[in-house]
Formats: C-alpha cells, structure tokens, sequence
C-alpha cells in the first residue's frame, strides 16, 4: 500500500454555543468528533451522509478553512493542523476546494480570466504572458470557450459556473481537490457533464478527491471509497461497491433504501428512518444513532461503538457488527 | 372523468427582454386517487405550469394566453378571482419546496392551519383548533397539542414540510399539487414525506400532481407522467412507458445520465451534449435539437406535433417512428 496523501487522526471540530446574558460558551457544537480517515494518491474517498452530520465542516478542516480543536491533518506526511500564513501557503497550493453555489464562490466582479489567474498571483507564479496562457489552457481542460475569459460569472449557466470553479481548483496542479456538493444544485443532465469531468481530470492529472455529497448514488459512482458521517462521526467505511452491497451499519441501510430507485418495476421494501437527526450540540448517549436505529439493544444507549474493521478494509462502528 | 384536464396550456411572462412563452401548448389530466409526475430539468415550465392552473403567477407579468383548466366542470382560468380563492386551499392544495418560505415566521403553527379552516368550512373556533391537532398527528407530527403553539423556526425541515402538508391537506382536497416537495430534504427524511403523502391519498383518495426533476421519485410515486423540455412536452404516458419504452430522445437521455447505485463505480455516464435553449432564444423547429444526437435538418423546419404511440403514451418527436 502506498503512503497515503492524507492522513486525519482524531480530528475534532468543536464549535463554542454562546448561550444566556453572558453568552458563556457552556457548551460546544461537537460538529467532527474524533475523525480518522486516509486518502491515498490518485484515489477519491466519498464522504456521504445528511444535513449536519459535519461533512462540510471535516472537508474545510482538511483544507484547512478551519482550525481543527483537536486531533491532527498531516498531508504528505507534513502536520498542517496548526500551520498559518505563510507557513501554510506551499500546501494550500495542493489542497484546493471546489464548492456546491459557484455563484457564491465566484467573485461576481471579477472576469472569468481575472478569478483563474488569482492563484498565479497569490502564489507569485509567471508572468503575465504565462498567466493569460494558462487561463487559456485551464478553460480548454474544462470544456469552456477561450472568450469565456473576458466575461463575468454570471453570464454563464449553473453547469458552466460549476466548470469555471473547477478550472480554478486546477489552476495550480494540486493533489487534492475537496468536492463539497460539486453537483447538487446542478440540472441531471449537466450533473452527468461535470461527474465525467471530474472522472477525466482525475485520471489527467492523477487527482485525489474528497467527494462530500448526501447523494449516495452519485458518490457511489465517483468513489474508489465511500466513509459514512452521522452527527460528526465516520459510522462505516469501505470501497465503493462493498458499502452497496454489503452494508454493515444500520444507518448506511436506511440510506440506502432510502434512495429512490428509478426503476417503477422495483417495489421496494423501505425500511423508513424514524424521526430527525439529533442535534450535536447534545448527541444522545452511547451510539448517536441508537434513537432511530431500528435494530438498536440495550448496550447501545451506554457505550459508544468504535469504528472497527469488519473484513480488510471494511470498517464499521456497531455493536451489532462486531459479531455477524 | 378526469379531476383535472389541462388542455394546450400557454403561459406568457413579459421581461425585460420582451415576452417570452414559459409553457407552450401543454396538455396532461389527471384522474382522482392517481398520481401524475411531472419531470424536467430547471426551466422547462413544470412549476410554471402548476402556478398556473393555481392562478398564482407573478403579477402582472404572468398572464395565461390561452387553454384551458378544467377542474370539477369548471375553467379555472376564467373564474373570478374570488371564486378562485374559494378553490385554492379548499379544492386543490400545493405543497412548495421550501417549507420556510411557505410558512408565515410570526405566526404559530396552529394558527396557520386553523385559518385556513376557518376561511374555508364553516366551523367554530373550538372545532377547528381540534381538528387541526388531529391533523397534525395525522400527518405525524409528535405531541401535536404541543406544537400548535410554537413557530415554524421551532421546527426541523422535515416537521415543517409535514406542516406545509397538513395546511395543504386540512380542507381534504381533491387535488393536491406538490412543487419539489421533498428536494431541500435529506433522503431518510424525503423517504419519510413521500411515505406520507401516498399514505393520505389512500386515505383520501385524492388526485396527486407531483412535480420534480428527480426520476427517482417519480419512478416510486406515479401513475403517469409527463416529460417536459423548455416549455413543452416531450413525451407523456404511463410511468412503464416512459421507463421502459422511452421514445423521445430526451427521455433516454435522461435515464441514461443518471448515475444509479447498479452502475460500475468510475464508469464513464452517457451524456446530453450542451444545455437547454434560453427561453428568449428558442431554436425554430423542435427545441431539443441542438442536444439531440439523432436531429437531422427536417428537425429545425417545423415544432414536431405531439403524436400517439399507444394508448396514452405520446411523444413530441418528428423521427420516433424510425428511431
């Protein structure tokens, strides 16, 4: 096995709840708790799970928008979990973020060519001849026209905004490209465009990606491996075709037959969740999930399960599949 | 009878760039206690379409040019407006996408759904407040008592689409319109809602228009279902004819871009090339022509007509026959 990119050990993002006249922070938001996860070179880990569960939150730590509370954030080896400024530059450059609205994070008064030529500069990188090239060259690899470059992001379609924010992602050559919800706001027909253009580029450019999406037919699809998050925990992890077909954690279950299946002659036998996601400011006691598991026992509500491995790679945190 | 008949639909809007035609000639019924989807992608005229047989379009820009509602004997859209309001909420109820939005922030949740029982059945107070709790736990919501005291921002997204659902449903209408009603939810609780919604049909037997971009959904919930690309219809018929015999180009298109959970992982997924026509910018002839990988030179003469294939399944395509 080769050496992972990345490596997430016990990572924590705890954020202060300011309550009362004082606004004492007397409790937290336990928003990632104790999180470990690795991205091999060149692979994509899909990271899937509801509102709230703190998958966004454990992508902007690992790009480090966000100082984690606890726990480390090594990549290639290096610990960035506390670095700053300038410090940090060199590995921003190879971990870059991709988001859900392009519209929101596409600068609306700045060209096409001015937001893709950004990172050149803040990275003081070529000239000016080199940059308009690579905005060029950038444009092509996404599918976009050169005259794209003079215009203004909102001149162009959802699809094509998406495309722009993934040329800027690439600008720079990075190892890492965290994907939060790149497709959710995007149209069937688009979505299936940029799934292809992500596959492309991966295998261009020997990408890793962390795919943060709720939608498990879509990271399915572009996942080496898929990890589960309920309430700021990784309840099961394992390679992409594994976790479709043999599910070990209950909540990756009802996820999945929770889908709707687009297939009218499949009568499926839905086994739906009860009730909503607790909030983790005051996650219940044992298993977070044990209030809507429909197979929960008596340890559940004591004892918190550890992600533990069930077969290889295969891991899961259930009391349940500790004995299958 | 059907319990609604929408016959060849034209919905206008004047913008800034002049007027533009959001629906163009479409036509669907749908009969009590069935379900019709109806399923496109952004801008193909779906909600458009569903504001409109509510008369709820943006005034005065939005203004239905000609066609026909026909809903229990009645054109809906030539009726006064005041025998309009007497039928939204109390004949046909509509569920939006955002629950937030659909709910007044300052108001509680009992006197939201006590008001429109007020306003349209002729009940005491008392009464109504009653059967507001007995329709909150219908559409199961905890401690319902409870709840008809607090606010909407009290709520998780999904009680308060459950909400939304019991305003629609507190009239037992005959109709109930629902615009992406489960889109801004997670997928256990979208499963939880659609559970619903096909629970209180049962019970009510009422007549169910669904509209989504997601196949998935419309795959589980409907009888019937009608595709639309920009503005018109691109091929409509039972839910099994539009699975399993898809006869529009844009249909198998769309079937064959979603990634599904069969599918190889990394696999490469069928496309459509390019993206749907502004509405201000229409190609002559069929409108799904510059995406379409069988479109020959006849396809940018002449609009293809909308044609029978069998029974109720039709298709908007000047080449199904040979395709």
């Amino acid at each position: 096995m080769s050496t992972p990119l990345l490596e997430v050990n016990k990572l924590q993002m705890h954020f202060p709840v300011k309550e009362g006249i004082l606004l004492r922070a007397s409790k937290s938001n336990r928003a990632v708790d104790d999180v470990s996860l690795t991205i091999r070179p060149g692979e994509t880990l899909g990271l899937v799970g509801e509102s709230g569960c703190g998958k966004s939150t454990l992508g902007r730590c690992i790009s480090r928008l966000y100082t984690p509370t606890g726990g480390k954030v090594l990549f290639e080896g290096t610990d960035i979990t506390h670095l700053r400024g300038k410090a940090l530059m060199p590995h921003r450059r190879h971990i870059q973020m991709i988001f859900q609205d392009p519209m929101e994070s596409l600068n609306a008064r700045h060209t096409v060519g001015e937001i893709l030529e950004e990172p050149f500069i803040i990275h003081k990188l070529g000239d000016k001849a080199f940059r308009s090239q690579r905005v060029r060259g950038l444009l092509d690899t996404v599918g976009l026209p050169a005259r794209s470059a003079t215009r203004y992001p909102f001149e162009f379609s959802g699809g094509q905004r998406q495309r722009i924010g993934i040329a800027r992602a690439i600008a720079l050559n990075p190892r890492l490209i965290v994907c939060d919800e790149p497709v959710s706001a995007l149209d069937v027909s688009i979505q299936s465009q940029v799934l292809n253009l992500l596959n492309d580029l991966q295998q261009e450019f020997k990408l890793a990606y962390l795919f943060i999406a709720h939608d498990l037919a879509v990271v399915k699809h572009i996942s080496d491996r898929v990890a589960i998050m309920y309430l700021g925990k990784i309840v099961e992890t394992a390679d992409a075709e594994t976790i479709y077909r043999q599910p070990r954690h209950p909540y990756t279950r009802s996820l999945i037959s929770a889908i709707p299946v687009p297939d009218p002659h499949r009568k499926v036998q839905r086994q739906v969740l009860e009730g909503d996601v607790p909030s983790p400011i005051d996650p219940p006691s044992g298993c977070a999930f044990h209030p809507r598991c429909p197979e929960a026992i008596a340890r559940c509500k004591v004892e918190a399960p550890e992600l533990i491995a069930v077969d290889g790679d295969h891991q899961s945190a259930c009391h349940l599949s500790e004995c299958p | 009878m059907p319990q609604l008949e929408v016959d060849s639909l034209v919905t206008e809007f004047d913008t800034d760039e002049g007027r533009v035609r959001a629906v163009d000639g479409v036509s669907f019924s749908v009969e009590a206690g069935e379900t019709l989807g109806i399923v496109g992608e952004s801008g193909c005229g779906k909600s458009v379409t569903a504001h409109s047989i509510m008369r709820l379009l943006p005034q005065p820009m939005g203004k239905i040019v000609s066609g026909a509602v026909r809903f229990a004997g009645r054109d809906l859209t030539t009726l006064p407006i005041a025998e309009m309001e007497k039928v939204r909420g109390n004949d046909i109820g509509m569920v939006f996408q955002e629950p937030m939005t659909a709910l007044n922030p300052v108001q509680t949740i009992g006197k939201q759904l006590t008001e429109v029982m007020l306003l349209h059945r002729d009940i005491s107070a008392d009464q109504a407040i009653r059967d507001a709790v007995e329709i909150l736990a219908r559409v199961g919501i905890p401690s319902p008592d409870v709840r008809m005291g607090e606010y909407p921002h009290q709520l998780s997204g999904g009680m308060r689409q459950r909400v939304v659902i019991a305003i629609a449903l507190a009239c037992e209408p005959a109709l109930l319109i629902a615009d992406e009603p489960t889109t801004a939810l997670d997928v256990t609780i979208q499963a939880q809602i659609l559970e619903l919604i096909r629970e209180l049909q049962a019970d009510m037997g009422m007549a169910v228009i669904l509209i989504t971009h997601d196949l998935g959904v419309i795959a589980e919930t409907s009888n019937n279902v009608v595709v639309m690309y920009a503005g018109r219809v691109a091929e409509q018929g039972s839910v099994y004819d539009i699975f399993d015999r898809p006869a529009h180009p844009y249909t198998q298109g769309l079937l064959a871009s979603i990634p599904r959970l069969e599918t190889e992982p990394k696999s490469r997924l069928s496309i459509i090339e390019g993206m749907v026509p502004s509405l201000q910018d229409l190609p002559s002839g069929c409108r799904f022509q510059n995406r379409c990988t069988h479109a020959i030179a006849a396809c940018g003469e002449q609009a293809p007509a909308i044609e029978t294939i069998a029974d109720q399944h039709r298709v908007s395509c000047g080449r199904w026959r040979e395709l």
